[in-house]
């Protein structure tokens, strides 16, 4: 929408470099990344193995995420179990004992997989920085086709080595069938 | 995610000359297009169905539950049976979603999101029925560890508390994975649509994604680790149900076999139930080339595995019954075979064990009405087997003096008939408004989805004749 109207009050966001394929969108992002930028991102219809390397990315922090509230799950379990049948109103059930721990495996199971798969969706959507009602690069109206079939590489203006021309020369030798600016 | 492996060449999991674009389109035009006339009418129907269970659960708690057949000595009836029966059904969505996807079986990408819906609409009927089985709904809040009046706190040694905690666990779990897969879809439909409203609703469930690799890296790491966590919870989930049965020393349920037995049965009557809907869809919405007949015969394979593996059980349960020298045991299997609910047991027999046996035959495996036909007569065997397992049971048990024979009364008959008026309501609004297929997870499997696919250039390859097979790709 904006990229037609070429008003100079504008603020640029990012610049947006469009592939035709995984393969281009690959090697452009090897260069990127050998280049010494840091905040871009190589935008895909679907996830392309390879991809992490290619813009170095270390290792997504989630498991941790997980395990720390798997651990949450598994002890609260137990605990709440143990806790309201031996502490809070023990009852005797058929001469077992009160804190009965075989039989509260199912429960403790239950709860430690519950908070598991939650910790795995929203510490997922934290990590992305989601949910967002809307982010810059969606002013491009070719940044439609990232959820079809087009490929691209943004680079935004905030990274150090941003300056723009250099930036969208460099763009330009990397492969890129259409290079824009994208406005705030 | 599935690169066929070089040495033994499988089919292209996806037919015909298709590109990415062609593929979204194909899915995503569909929520586009105008709503069919069929679709009214099948919505039209479902809704009236759904009236009807809606009507009889109210009748069923303003009555209480003395309407249902139930009698002094089967005080397990049609409820339990619905309830395992749907629960069951609901398996195969998250075998198909997560344990072929840590399988690496690239072939699932074309059923999972049809299938992951069916589960969640699945559990949501079979949570009713015990639900209102309880007699007094009003207070069934008592089942979850909340403070009350009583200063009392659920039993968590009994296995009924324990299937509250993972039916309720299984349907959150089954939704959050079934939306994180929907996220990249949703996007797909943000970007595509032109109504402008429309394109509000998706983005707003869309959260923003943009496709790009750093979001790609944490969303695929969080859909293996949700993939790794529903395995073991589908698992837990019937083992629990068979737990209900299993735990209590009645004769012909005290068995170790139950859970596996009861899995091996959830997965065989879901992979049923998910080839009797895909089978309808891919014919209406032209969806062959995703959904081919080499998944149809796939899916087949694994109803003669889990077939035989029920069928294992039936006859081991016979076997350990004489084995075990218990004379209720006994009694309690020659029974079911021989005794009032006979009739059930060869249904149960013929549809489960003996029907999947054309399987055998390829060209039966690939026949779309031989497979249409059989996940049917299927999913009527899987009900009569829960028949036989709660009924015969408790008809006659220990004490000769208390038999009786059990019957439903028209209220269980119509509760049944309105769950599936539940189900379809909501599996048609599936179909008419999201995404059916997993576009992006589709995508994937492409081979032009491996950088490796282009030459050093990244330009398509010269198409050689190996490749012959391999879908068409001049873009």
């Amino acid at each position: 929408m904006s990229d037609q109207v070429k008003e100079t009050d504008k603020t640029v966001f990012a610049v947006l470099a469009e592939y035709d394929n995984p393969a281009k969108l690959m090697k452009a992002a090897k260069l990127v990344n050998r280049a010494g930028y840091t905040k871009f991102d190589a935008h895909s219809p679907f996830p392309i193995h390879g991809m992490d390397d290619a813009m170095g990315l270390k290792e997504s922090k989630l498991g941790w995420i997980v395990l720390s509230h798997a651990l949450v799950g598994f002890s609260g379990g137990l605990a709440l179990q143990v806790w309201a049948s031996s502490i809070a109103y023990p009852i005797n059930i058929g001469g077992r004992p009160f804190a009965n721990i075989p039989a509260y495996v199912p429960v403790t199971f239950e709860l430690t997989i519950l908070l598991s798969a939650f910790a795995a969706v929203f510490g997922m959507f934290f990590l992305n920085n989601l949910p967002k009602l809307h982010n810059n690069l969606f002013n491009s109206d070719n940044f439609n086709r990232v959820t079809d079939d087009k490929f691209f590489i943004s680079i935004e203006t905030e990274d150090g080595m941003y300056s723009e021309e250099e930036t969208m020369k460099f763009l330009e030798g990397t492969g890129a069938s259409h290079i824009e600016k994208v406005y705030e | 995610m599935s690169s066929n492996s070089g040495y033994v060449k499988e089919a292209p999991l996806v037919k015909g000359n298709h590109t990415f674009s062609s593929i979204t389109a194909l899915v995503a035009d569909i929520v586009e297009k105008p709503t069919p006339f069929w679709w009214y009418i099948a919505f039209g129907i479902s809704n009236l169905l759904m009236g009807l269970l809606f009507l009889m659960l109210g009748y069923l708690i303003w009555e209480g539950t003395g309407v249902w057949g139930l009698n002094n000595t089967v005080a397990w009836g049609w409820a339990i049976i619905n309830f395992v029966w749907w629960v069951g059904i609901g398996h195969a969505g998250t075998l198909i979603s997560a344990v072929l996807f840590l399988f690496r079986q690239g072939w699932r990408t074309a059923i999972n999101r049809f299938a992951e819906a069916m589960t969640i609409f699945a559990v949501m009927c079979a949570g009713i029925f015990p639900a209102v089985h309880v007699g007094r709904i009003w207070v069934i809040y008592w089942v979850f560890p909340l403070p009350n009046q009583m200063q009392m706190w659920p039993n968590f040694q009994s296995p009924l508390l324990w299937d509250v905690f993972a039916v309720s666990t299984y349907f959150t779990v089954s939704l959050l994975f079934w939306y994180v897969g929907l996220i990249p879809d949703l996007a797909t439909l943000r970007d595509r649509v032109k109504s402008k409203l429309a394109a509000k609703l998706y983005g707003a469930f869309a959260l923003g994604w943009t496709g790009g690799n750093r979001q790609w890296q944490n969303y695929e790491k969080a859909y293996m680790l949700l993939a790794g966590l529903a395995t073991p919870l589908v698992l837990s989930v019937h083992t629990i149900v068979s737990f209900d049965f299993a735990v209590s020393i009645i004769p012909g349920w005290h068995t170790t076999i139950f859970p596996p037995y009861f899995v091996a049965g959830a997965i065989f009557s879901g992979f049923a139930m998910v080839m009797t809907l895909m089978i309808i869809a891919r014919k209406i919405y032209g969806l062959q080339d995703i959904m081919t007949i080499d998944h149809i015969e796939k899916m087949n394979i694994i109803i003669l595995v889990t077939g035989w593996m029920v069928g294992f059980a039936y006859i081991m349960e016979f076997f350990i019954a004489w084995y075990s020298g218990v004379e209720y045991e006994k009694f309690a299997f020659v029974n079911r075979a021989t005794g009032p609910y006979a009739w059930a047991y060869w249904i149960m027999m013929s549809c489960n064990v003996i029907a999947p046996n054309f399987f055998w035959f390829r060209k039966m495996r690939r026949s779309i009405t031989v497979s249409f036909i059989l996940s049917i007569v299927v999913n009527i065997g899987m009900w009569f087997e829960r028949f036989v397992i709660t009924v015969t049971s408790l008809a006659q048990d220990f004490l000769p003096g208390s038999w009786a024979y059990y019957s439903p009364t028209w209220v269980d008959v119509l509760t049944y008939v309105g769950t599936f008026g539940l189900f379809f309501t909501n599996f048609l609004l599936f179909l008419r408004f999201l995404p059916m297929i997993a576009i992006a997870e589709v995508k994937m499997v492409m081979p032009q989805a491996d950088p490796h696919y282009y030459d050093e250039d990244g330009n398509e390859p010269v198409k050689e004749t190996e490749e012959l097979n391999e879908p068409n790709t001049n873009s």
